[in-house]
């Protein structure tokens, strides 16, 4: 006889622990104010809006370097996620595997493409990125962001990461 | 008052350079230098202590946005219509990140920027950026 299948709110606890130790993980995210929304898999970054995130008071509106910083936060912890969740849903002792996220090593960024399709609005920010290669040495990730209207992108951008333990990256962080 | 005093009073008045400690070094005509200190806030990788991306596009889009304003050819405002940054090495922790951005071509409603970053090893640049700009947004 198969096990019991576990209880829905310890799956979630943990899916949730993982991910909040990911993000708790990186100071320029706290920096920003960045959290994520969770539905299963499926990740939306969420930027609530800040002050000093203005690039142009007049209008006012959001500084590019914000939205792009957004949107980079977006693609690398969907791809650090993507590792943490084949972690935590296939170790055979998950309690033991448990989430231990705070020692992952992080995609380090290639290029990062960033169009600005209209000013960023002083109101809060969602993103949601998709990996649409994801090698052994590279991954290639598409983000776009909205604010009041899902269909209204305001920015998207195209990325190059390199994986963690590809075999093109030295310990010290540096691409070969 | 001079260029520099202007630039400078027009760079405290946005927020989020403000909020990165950017500051202006020198502005020319099409020509941009900023400086941002390292800041254990901007850190993006807790294993390494490196600053995050983001910040660095944060500081190359500034510098690229002051080297249109600063072009004989730009009308008015500017805003950002793109950019990419290549990311070549990880920039030194503790050590001030300098920006050095080109405005080498203005059409009627574009102007063309391409912009370097550089820490204390200024033989290898720590990224570097091209992109468009609007001409008088």
């Amino acid at each position: 006889m198969s096990p019991k299948p576990e209880p829905v709110q310890v799956i979630k606890k943990r899916r949730d622990e993982a991910l909040a130790s990911l993000v708790a993980s990186v100071p320029y995210i706290q920096f920003m104010g960045v959290h994520f929304d969770r539905r299963g898999d499926e990740l939306t970054a969420v930027m609530p809006f800040q002050e000093m995130m203005i690039g142009n008071p007049a209008l006012p509106a959001l500084h590019g370097g914000a939205t792009a910083a957004f949107l980079e936060i977006a693609a690398i912890i969907e791809l650090s996620w993507a590792a943490v969740w084949q972690d935590i849903e296939t170790a055979p002792d998950r309690d033991a595997a448990n989430v231990e996220t705070a020692a992952i090593t992080l995609p380090k960024t290639i290029d990062f493409s960033v169009d600005y399709l209209r000013s960023g609005l002083p109101r809060d920010a969602y993103a949601r990125a998709r990996v649409n290669r994801s090698g052994r040495r590279y991954a290639s990730v598409f983000v776009e962001a909205w604010q009041d209207n899902r269909s209204r992108i305001f920015a998207q951008a195209t990325g190059h990461f390199l994986m963690p333990d590809s075999p093109l990256q030295d310990p010290s962080g540096a691409p070969k | 008052m001079n260029k520099m005093a202007q630039a400078q009073r027009f760079m405290e008045a946005i927020p989020h350079a403000k909020a990165l400690g950017i500051r202006f070094e020198s502005i020319g005509e099409g020509e941009a230098e900023m400086h941002m200190d390292y800041d254990e806030n901007f850190i993006g990788d807790p294993q390494t202590r490196v600053i995050h991306g983001g910040a660095v596009f944060a500081l190359l889009d500034s510098c690229c946005g002051a080297a249109v304003l600063s072009h004989p050819d730009q009308r008015g405002l500017t805003a950002t219509i793109d950019l990419r940054v290549d990311y070549m090495r990880p920039a030194m922790p503790h050590q001030t990140i300098r920006a050095i951005a080109t405005c080498y071509n203005v059409t009627r409603s574009v102007a063309f920027v391409r912009a370097v970053a550089l820490d204390e090893n200024a033989e290898k640049p720590v990224a570097m950026a091209s992109g468009a700009f609007v001409n008088g947004a």
